[in-house]
């Protein structure tokens, strides 16, 4: 195992706007490097505070985080920040003189390539300014890279290719890439490892493989499940649907099967049945 | 040169899909010793799935002794997978089986059920 290129102990983020809630609370992790991390969870869970107190843009309330200084880490926000006054190739020539040690034209022109390097920036339709945002991080040639929402304004097409080319930087480089999303398909087969966010709270954290491998999914007639952890059942007549974290082997009159993601992520977001909400 | 085909719904590991295809390919005469299997960057570029699942899959390939990784060359196929010729006795015995199957009543994908649970009995743990 590498040493890992995000760690955070005790992590805690609270909003003075916003009734003073937390945003994150509790948060210890430790990510390897070279990992493709799906920073997965639904709509104010907590997923774009992480990556901004990951980039250094957020302070924490509580608790620590450290990650790769401002000049090796690069981070694209949900809102692709900008200069609408600026056209394609100045926004790269700006990249170049803001990163002047690591700046890898090459790999920026990778990604922007079918854009017109005289267009304006705020002339750019959504997917084209998110393809000029990615290119930036990219020449970088960041040691981390965090993307938040980094596919919503892209069509399928656009999509397939950007996340190609970033895996395949990735992959030759050996950065390590964080990115957030709500919608699951968008970061399936693309990442190794996953940070499950809920209510502020790291719910899974792991490799994707490792945690399909601990947890089983089984059907047959309703029984005590112990010594099992039950992540999600639901009962329909006579017939048990559960998703347990296994402890030891499952044995019993089941069906049983490993979850895919999709089922491993939805048992752990779903209410269980009679527990509170 | 192989062409990666992933299919995110179909509920097989992607590492298995690129094993399976791989081997498939091997059977078909589509790869032959000594040809070289994409890099793991041009698949990732094409297909966008992890660069570790791609080198997971290869890794799967080489314990097999299907293929071998040359340092700084690339991964190259090694040896290739026998396929029963098509007018095999197995394959005879097959046929007559799936006729005697269809004679008595059963669908095809009751044929199908019955196939794949002998298969699972007999192959029990090879994945």
């Amino acid at each position: 195992m590498t040493d890992p290129v995000i760690e955070a102990d005790g992590l805690g983020m609270r909003y003075r706007r916003r009734g003073g809630g937390w945003a994150l609370k509790d948060c210890t992790l430790a990510l390897p490097a070279g990992r493709v991390v799906a920073v997965v969870g639904p709509n104010g869970a907590g997923k774009s505070t992480l990556l901004g107190l990951a980039a250094g843009l957020l302070r924490p309330t509580e608790g620590r985080i450290t990650a790769p200084t401002r000049d090796r880490l690069a981070y694209v926000a949900q809102d692709k920040p900008l200069y609408g006054q600026l056209t394609v190739a100045e926004t790269l020539r700006l990249g170049h003189e803001l990163n002047p040690d690591r700046w890898d034209p090459a790999a920026a022109e990778r990604i922007t390539g079918p854009l017109p390097g005289n267009a304006r920036v705020r002339t750019l339709s959504g997917g084209q300014r998110t393809r000029l945002a990615l290119a930036l991080a990219l020449g970088k040639r960041p040691e981390l890279l965090l993307l938040d929402e980094p596919m919503a304004d892209l069509d399928p097409l656009a999509r397939r290719e950007l996340m190609g080319a970033l895996l395949a930087d990735a992959a030759e480089r050996g950065t390590t890439v964080a990115m957030s999303s709500h919608i699951l398909t968008e970061l399936e087969g693309s990442c190794d490892h996953l940070l499950l966010v809920q209510d502020g709270r790291i719910r899974l954290d792991g490799a994707i493989d490792d945690l399909l491998a601990a947890h089983t999914l089984l059907t047959g007639p309703i029984a005590d499940l112990a010594p099992h952890t039950v992540v999600d059942s639901r009962t329909t007549g006579r017939q048990l649907t559960a998703l347990v974290r296994r402890e030891g082997p499952v044995e019993g009159p089941w069906e049983t099967a490993e979850p895919s993601l999709e089922e491993l992520l939805l048992a752990h977001l779903r209410p269980t049945e009679g527990a509170p909400a | 040169m192989v062409e990666y085909r992933i299919d995110r719904r179909s509920g097989v590991a992607t590492y298995l899909q690129i094993v399976q295809q791989t081997k498939q390919a091997l059977r078909m005469g589509l790869l032959e010793p000594g040809d070289r299997l994409p890099t793991a960057r041009e698949v990732v570029e094409a297909t966008a799935v992890n660069p570790n699942t791609v080198l997971k899959a290869y890794r799967e390939l080489e314990r097999e002794g299907l293929v071998e990784a040359r340092r700084g060359l690339g991964t190259f196929v090694r040896a290739t997978l026998g396929t029963g010729p098509a007018d095999s006795p197995l394959r005879g015995e097959l046929t007559d089986w799936a006729r005697r199957a269809r004679a008595a009543g059963l669908e095809r994908e009751d044929v199908a059920a019955l196939f794949t649970s002998v298969l699972k009995e007999h192959f029990e743990g090879d994945e």
